[in-house]
């Protein structure tokens, strides 16, 4: 079940997509989204559509991988949907019964809130796909820095996240061994109603927790005694530099966002 | 004066209660001296609880001593200007894996000490390069640690230490959690860092075969230094190692057990080649 999910994985592939600066995704990301939110019309959703579809092609990730990444959320989809169809009100009704009633701009809503998730996590998915989790988290802490003047501790943050991924398959490797362990003694993590089954959690979460702070505590000592001091004076290995295929990047980011903001205001 | 001179060294884990009262006093550490030359390759062995892991921890200023004076490379471990330069000298290998490897690719885990320490990103390079290819590890590179097995997994901590290019590595029961395998790859490894870098060695561990190579062996209980001498003189006092419920090795324990059955082999056989030639030269004699 876990490891269906596709979101937040690394697709290793050697494309233009991945060699992006980490700066550069973030940021397409960000307008991606805003974008999402603003479009209006035909136009702006074909403007939309031609931008992912080209990013998917450019990035080499293959577009079934992608789509298996959105069946986590096909329930949040189906509700989503269902409620937008029912309860928004309009001014032609087809259908009603009681509080139900099936309205032109329900019919609309629905449309496109789903076509809107459904991009939202293509798009967001893509960046994740195409970078690499602690090129993520470098980025992040680089495009971050000016917040360090007040006071964020930003390579703070960025070091917790990097290993907190880092620690993810470890963790979900011990749920499973736990798990395993507890089931021997005929712990039972299948029936009952929903209180049940979560209190049924206990014999795997204490034992999980337990194994978690003396694994944070191991590796707080081994980092010190690799001489880690936080972030002043330290070097990078990989440092971040933009070439020209990020600012080519970033100009097409902006004209695509030029693209659609044109498209809400001048098209109907 | 050695690379790593302990004297006296008392450390003592003190309980307190709630309100602060000393609820109870663990020494751990008992009047412990030791002195590492530098480019030996030296063992401590002991049981669990026996301090030798507390004994690791001051060396890499982890611990401070309760009392006495410990100084790595000349400089006092006590005095607070000196952690820095004191780990820089001093690398230390844990026990557990997965707990020590900070990054989510084995290259940039190794780059993860030199990046500490401030070394311009071209040198990382070399460096992280240069230890990679000291423990066999450069094909993986860029692999996720995840994927590695216990002993590679251990070389790449290995790796990590070294890329820092410390003059002395500790090596906390590096193989405890390790198969067979595992275990015979990273002694290997510490082997060949002291022999072709000329890198100070001192392996903490519980497995008697491990140690038979050492220059010179402490033997740890309770917070004591029990014994001390080469791998020959130790396991020479097999009665007496027997006795502090410590293993010697199999082909030790043979010929021990032979010569008390009267046999002609002498006391301090380690490995199983030594044993085979004791044994042949017996009959030799019996039938000259």
């Amino acid at each position: 079940m876990i490891r269906d999910i596709t979101i937040g994985q690394y697709y290793p592939a050697d494309s233009a997509v991945h060699k992006l600066d980490p700066r550069v995704k973030l940021f397409a990301t960000l307008i991606y989204i805003i974008a999402l939110f603003v479009f209006r019309g035909i136009a702006g959703f074909a403007v939309i559509t031609a931008a992912l579809a080209a990013a998917v092609h450019i990035s080499k990730v293959p577009l079934s991988y992608m789509v298996k990444g959105l069946k986590a959320i096909v329930i949040l989809l189906f509700i989503t949907g269902i409620f937008n169809l029912l309860f928004t009100p309009g001014d032609v009704v087809y259908w009603s019964m009681g509080p139900f009633k099936l309205t032109d701009t329900g019919i609309q809503n629905a449309v496109l809130m789903v076509v809107r998730l459904i991009y939202l996590i293509l798009g967001t998915s893509l960046m994740t796909l195409t970078t690499t989790p602690n090129q993520l988290t470098d980025g992040l802490e680089k495009a971050l820095g000016p917040l360090n003047r007040i006071h964020v501790p930003v390579h703070v943050i960025a070091m917790m996240m990097s290993i907190a991924l880092r620690f993810i398959p470890i963790l979900i490797e011990e749920t499973d061994k736990i798990m395993k362990a507890q089931m021997a003694r005929g712990a039972d993590f299948e029936s009952g109603n929903l209180l049940q089954k979560a209190k049924n959690m206990i014999p795997l979460l204490i034992p999980l927790f337990v194994s978690a702070f003396r694994r944070a505590d191991d590796l707080a000592m081994a980092m010190e005694a690799r001489c880690y001091t936080g972030g002043a004076g330290r070097t990078k290995m990989k440092p971040l530099r933009y070439n020209r295929r990020d600012a080519v990047t970033y100009l097409c980011i902006l004209v695509f966002l030029a693209l659609v903001v044109v498209c809400r205001v001048f098209l109907p | 004066m050695g690379i790593i001179k302990a004297s006296k060294l008392v450390h003592e884990f003190i309980r307190r209660d709630e309100e602060g009262n000393v609820e109870s006093i663990t020494t751990a550490l008992d009047q412990v001296d030791l002195d590492v030359k530098e480019g030996q390759f030296i063992a401590i062995l002991g049981h669990n609880g026996s301090g030798k892991s507390t004994l690791a921890k001051h060396i890499n200023a982890l611990l401070a001593p309760t009392e006495g004076s410990l100084w790595v490379d000349g400089m006092d471990v006590q005095k607070e200007e000196n952690v820095i330069p004191v780990r820089k000298t001093a690398g230390m290998v844990f026990q557990n894996p997965d707990n020590q490897i900070i990054a989510s690719v084995v290259e940039e885990d190794v780059g993860f000490g030199p990046e500490n320490i401030g070394v311009p990103t071209d040198e990382i390079w070399q460096r992280v390069e240069k230890s990679l290819a000291a423990v066999g590890m450069t094909k993986y590179r860029n692999h996720s640690p995840n994927k590695l097995s216990g002993g590679q997994k251990q070389r790449v901590a290995i790796a990590g230490v070294m890329a820092m290019e410390p003059k002395c590595i500790v090596f906390d029961e590096p193989t405890a959690m390790l198969d067979p395998n595992g275990r015979r790859e990273v002694i290997r490894a510490a082997h060949e860092l002291n022999r072709e870098k000329g890198v100070t060695i001192i392996l903490i561990t519980h497995y008697m075969e491990e140690v038979v190579d050492a220059v010179y062996i402490y033997v740890m209980e309770k917070g004591k230094i029990i014994m001390d001498g080469t791998p020959r003189q130790i396991f020479a006092r097999v009665e007496e190692l027997k006795a502090h419920r410590l293993d010697v090795p199999q082909a030790t324990l043979v010929a021990d057990e032979l010569r008390r059955a009267g046999l002609d082999i002498p006391a301090g056989i380690l490995t199983r080649r030594e044993l085979v030639e004791a044994i042949l030269s017996v009959r030799e004699s019996r039938r000259g």
